[in-house]
């Protein structure tokens, strides 16, 4: 069943989600809108559910077994888990971005075009494969090599053409998972720019370990943390304009985290 | 407290150090234990293979020669005179029925006189090692026990060796109908195993939910694989040679005389040899499947790719390698295995090539065991002859799966 768009505000929208592996609650009654063509961060300390929450955001977590969610993540006004949505049509829509760059042991071309190619593009390909290098900002570092393999470039180069693959299916949003964890700096600082570039056409969803990095890139940012008793699942504690967020948090465990006092 | 006080480094190190050493000297022994036993096993086939032998002539050669021309030399017409002096008429008429002589070519009738008229018999035979070292003892020996016979060097493989098909006089059996056998064997156990196993690696693997059945069924695989292979040729016997006998003789498909059918054929060998590596082949594949990182799947999946274009465009692709690998020593495997041949019946003596899956077959292995438990230390020559040939080719073949999966793997 196709999945219709609307003009909310809110693209992506999570209503009393709770993800489970196994009987394991993992995330918590989280309540996140996230704006339209913005850039959205999810922040906190490692293990508390950050990245699980993002990847039920395109159901990649159904890829482990036992997993499951209470709640409901709407998109464009549509339950993403209902069970007439079919799951390719919510990656095809709702693209991603992994944490580890993880382009096709395939050409750089190929890499670009394969995705595009399944889902039926009719266009002309090499313009498709130079539009979606240009919007990753790699267009000019690969044009002359672009049969070689995915494998043989860089770091960040790598994470860039995965950026540019899921550019070339022209997805409504792009989900990153610590796109920068594994680069250097620099390549990290063309990650962001790229994002704030992207965020035109795009609406992106970020997780980060690096705050640095959301008060940069995002507009919005979402703090999750650990819940201190009872069953140890993450939830967002506070959810708020990045600026707001990183300047008068109104929770006092996002202001430790923030200003580094977090232990 | 100070550091001295609370580790005894230097006190401890020297017992370390040989620790570590003892296990390295018993580590090399093992090494050296399967090489020493892996040199003598190749010494001793060499050491049957090549080596002296005594012939004895029913005529010797040379009295056949016509006015001192020897008759590797002699033209048609005189060959066929040697020939009808030296054997009875009867005899002669008998060939003649066969083939007419004018029909004969020179090569058939030197052949002829060879085998009817010169009839030259192993009288005895030498290793190589005793050829090198008592060469004088074994002339001296054999001038006095065999004044009539010749002595010379005999390479048991040689080129004559592999294209000759099996006869029952040593000096000319062949391996050449066995080492077909084993090919239209390998072609059929591939063409029925590969496709089988690997598909069954991919829905295990990729498709099938992780329930207590499939759990079942995966044990049950793995259990298959350790099954002795005997058991696999009992099975091969009750279903393929004679429950499907009809197929397996190829009767239903109107192949030859229904009368001297049977169902031990190639098809029925080749289907119990590719019975018996399927559970390895499955193995192997789900194993090379299951190296593939999950994030080149999470990549496919990412862009919106169904189940089967990840496993088709991405998993496929990446476990070629290790399937090819697995698969490829499968089947070096199948190619030495013997009791399940044994078992549904392979011949032991087939002097036609096999021109089909119907045809009746005899295998390299079946050929050394014939050849092994023979009397004649001159058939023993020619197992450790067949075995070098074995040996060669299983050699080969897993050349071919190393250099298949260096230069797969490469592209990634």
């Amino acid at each position: 069943m196709a999945i219709p768009q609307s003009e909310s505000k809110y693209i992506l929208e999570t209503k009393n989600l709770s993800i489970y592996y196994g009987n394991f609650r993992a995330v918590r009654d989280v309540n996140l809108s996230v704006e339209r063509n913005k850039v959205t961060a999810i922040i906190g300390p490692s293990g508390c559910g950050k990245s699980t929450l993002l990847r039920s955001f395109n159901r990649m977590n159904e890829l482990v077994p036992d997993t499951r969610i209470e709640g409901a993540i709407v998109f464009e006004g549509q339950d993403l888990y209902e069970k007439n949505t079919d799951p390719v049509e919510v990656r095809y829509r709702i693209g991603m971005v992994f944490q580890k760059p993880n382009p096709f042991p395939k050409s750089i071309y190929e890499n670009v075009a394969w995705a595009a190619r399944i889902h039926g593009y009719k266009g002309n390909m090499d313009e498709l494969v130079e539009f979606s290098l240009r919007q990753a900002a790699l267009w000019d570092e690969v044009k002359d090599k672009l049969k070689q393999s995915g494998l043989s470039l860089s770091g960040g180069q790598q994470q860039r053409l995965c950026i540019a693959r899921t550019i070339a299916v022209r997805p409504e949003v792009i989900l990153m998972d610590e796109p920068a964890s594994a680069l250097d700096p620099i390549a990290t600082l063309k990650i962001e720019e790229l994002m704030v570039e992207l965020k035109k056409n795009y609406t992106i969803v970020i997780v980060t370990h690096n705050m640095q990095q959301a008060a940069r890139a995002s507009d919005y940012t979402a703090m999750m943390m650990l819940s201190r008793e009872g069953e140890r699942s993450g939830t967002v504690i506070e959810y708020d304009e990045t600026n707001t967020l990183f300047t008068l948090p109104k929770n006092k465990q996002t202001e430790d985290y923030v200003t580094g006092r977090f232990g | 407290m100070t550091r001295n006080g609370e580790f005894k480094f230097s006190e401890n190190l020297p017992t370390r150090h040989r620790t570590g050493g003892i296990w390295r000297g018993i580590f090399l022994a093992a090494t050296l234990t399967g090489i020493v036993f892996l040199s003598i096993l190749l010494l001793k086939i060499v050491n049957d293979s090549f080596g002296y032998i005594v012939v004895e002539y029913g005529i010797h050669p040379d009295a056949l020669a016509v006015d001192g021309v020897p008759i590797g030399e002699l033209p048609k017409e005189d060959l066929l005179l040697v020939l009808q002096e030296n054997v009875t008429p009867g005899r002669f008429r008998t060939l003649e029925r066969e083939l007419p002589m004018e029909q004969r070519s020179l090569e058939d009738i030197l052949a002829i006189i060879n085998r009817e008229v010169v009839e030259p018999k192993v009288a005895q035979t030498w290793t190589l090692s005793d050829s090198l070292l008592h060469k004088q003892e074994i002339e001296v020996y054999a001038a006095e026990n065999y004044p009539e016979g010749e002595l010379y060097f005999k390479a048991w493989i040689s080129w004559d060796f592999i294209t000759s098909p099996q006869s029952s006089d040593p000096l000319y059996a062949g391996i050449r109908t066995a080492i077909l056998g084993s090919l239209w064997l390998m072609g059929v156990a591939i063409l029925f195993a590969l496709p089988m196993g690997l598909g069954a690696a991919i829905y295990l693997e990729e498709f099938a939910s992780k329930n207590w059945l499939n759990g079942l069924i995966r044990t049950n695989i793995n259990n298959l694989a350790g099954v002795p292979s005997i058991i696999y040729g009992i099975l091969g016997l009750a279903v393929f040679v004679r429950a499907l006998e009809p197929l397996t003789s190829g009767a239903v498909f109107g192949y030859g005389d229904p009368s001297t059918l049977n169902g031990r054929t190639i098809l029925s060998g080749g289907l119990t040899l590719g019975l018996l590596i399927l559970p390895i082949i499955i193995i192997n594949s789900q194993e090379a499947l299951r190296a593939v990182p999950s994030s080149l799947r999470e990549a496919s999946y990412g862009v919106g790719a169904t189940k089967w274009q990840t496993v088709w465009s991405h998993v496929l692709p990446s476990a070629i390698p290790g399937i090819m690998t697995g698969s490829i020593l499968a089947f070096s495997r199948a190619f030495g295995e013997t009791a399940p041949l044994v078992v549904i019946g392979a011949s032991t003596y087939i002097v036609y090539d096999p021109t089909s899956v119907f045809s009746k077959f005899t295998a390299l292995p079946i050929q050394i065991y014939q050849w092994t438990s023979r009397p004649q230390d001159e058939f023993r020559n020619l197992a450790a002859a067949a075995i070098i040939v074995l040996l060669l080719l299983l050699l080969t073949m897993n050349a071919v799966a190393i250099f298949v999966r260096n230069r797969y793997s490469r592209r990634y």
